[in-house]
């Protein structure tokens, strides 16, 4: 995927070590902005209101 | 028919993998642990090389633990100085466990003595959390919705860590949850567990977490945060290794996190929901399994019948689905016993 995956070697290391860094935070920041805009609604309707 | 791909990944194998996220996220999230522990099997069974397998598994609990971390840190449940403490003590554990691991292979006993150790590490710890919690002593009473500064009741701290902190030996250290530990009692309970990280040849989460509840005596959610905090260094570091000699596979990685960040969220979200007794049992009985799926597999490798190591991935993923649905089960009856408890204002 994206040939990350054929890169070896300290350089290469540090590619894949940043896309997998660079997609965590990035799905943080997601998933925190969709927690705050469906969270409350969710919440409410699992909790049976 | 061509299958539909993504980046030339099947698009079947992305949403196989990013299901899974959700359930690992799930566990993830809520205890601290069972991110290697349950994928780099599933990867193995499926026919992934066990480079492939083990590289891919660190780089995504690397992943999770850097997701996980930031939202326990959000809540207040990171003690940075606790972890930094461990983190010296359980890299210096590792090196020692290491060595002994060497000798083991040196004198031909390595795989059986890690094999039993781990088995009856493994289901020792799951055999005492579930029997706690079973008893509903004050060992298993801490709720996991602590405030920041709140002072944790001493009658929640199990007596072994009392016994620990009871030893004031200079300089203690101030921890969240109000309570003091000498720093020599942190750094001997982190070089233990990474003694045992680096013998056994594991991430040592489902060891750490325990131990810094049970032995140093921190409040259960400040014990997953704290251990999350510690694996986005381990994994960091780990998977910087492997991806190195380019075992890495993004392939699995992206996806697997993209849905376990989603169950982290739901994970952690939990654990200011549910009561920690509801779940403990659960949490017990999974580690009871996990060991057995330990066992079968080991006993499938010396008696040469590969089948078992799909016996001890079903029993591994139906452990998983019976505590990950445990979770979310409760969190929802906590939700509705909630709003039915709350007076309905009129406007």
């Amino acid at each position: 995927m994206f040939g990350a995956e054929v890169a070896g070697g300290p350089a290469g290391a540090a590619v894949i070590i940043g896309v997998v860094l660079v997609e965590a935070l990035v799905l943080y920041v997601g998933y925190g902005i969709l927690e705050a805009l469906v969270g409350p609604t969710l919440r409410r309707a699992l909790g049976g209101e | 028919m061509s299958e539909l791909e993504l980046f030339g990944v099947a698009v079947t194998l992305l949403t196989l993998f990013a299901g899974f996220g959700v359930l690992i996220g799930l566990l993830f999230g809520f205890f601290g642990m069972g991110g290697s522990f349950l994928v780099t099997p599933a990867l193995m069974v499926m026919g992934y090389d066990t480079d492939v397998a083990v590289a891919s598994g660190l780089a995504f609990v690397f992943g999770t633990s850097v997701i996980a971390t930031l939202k326990h840190r959000d809540l207040g449940q990171v003690d940075y100085k606790l972890g930094v403490l461990m983190i010296a003590g359980t890299t210096a554990g590792i090196e020692v466990g290491k060595l002994g691991l060497h000798w083991l292979q040196s004198i031909g006993q390595a795989d059986l003595v890690v094999s039993v150790a781990y088995v009856g590490l493994l289901g020792g710890i799951g055999a005492f959390i579930t029997y706690t919690a079973l008893r509903g002593d004050g060992d298993g009473g801490i709720d996991h919705d602590v405030a920041e500064d709140a002072e944790v009741d001493a009658e929640d701290i199990p007596d072994v860590a009392k016994k620990i902190q009871s030893y004031r030996v200079p300089p203690m250290m101030s921890l969240k949850g109000g309570i003091t530990v000498s720093l020599w009692m942190i750094l001997a309970v982190a070089f233990a567990t990474g003694l045992l990280s680096g013998l056994l040849g594991v991430g040592g989460g489902f060891i750490r977490m325990p131990a810094l509840f049970y032995l140093v005596g921190v409040p259960v959610p400040v014990a997953v945060g704290t251990d999350l905090f510690e694996i986005v260094f381990s994994g960091g570091i780990g998977s910087f290794l492997y991806a190195m000699d380019g075992a890495v596979n993004l392939a699995i990685v992206v996806p697997l996190l993209a849905g376990s960040a989603f169950g982290a969220r739901l994970g952690a979200a939990a654990t200011a929901l549910v009561e920690e007794d509801d779940i403990k049992v659960y949490f017990g009985v999974m580690l009871l399994l996990g060991a057995l799926a330990v066992a079968v597999r080991k006993v499938g490798g010396w008696i040469e019948m590969p089948v078992l190591d799909t016996v001890a991935l079903v029993i591994i993923i139906g452990a998983a689905l019976l505590v990950s649905g445990a979770v979310v089960v409760s969190s929802i009856r906590e939700l509705r016993t909630e709003t039915s408890s709350t007076p309905q204002t009129a406007d």
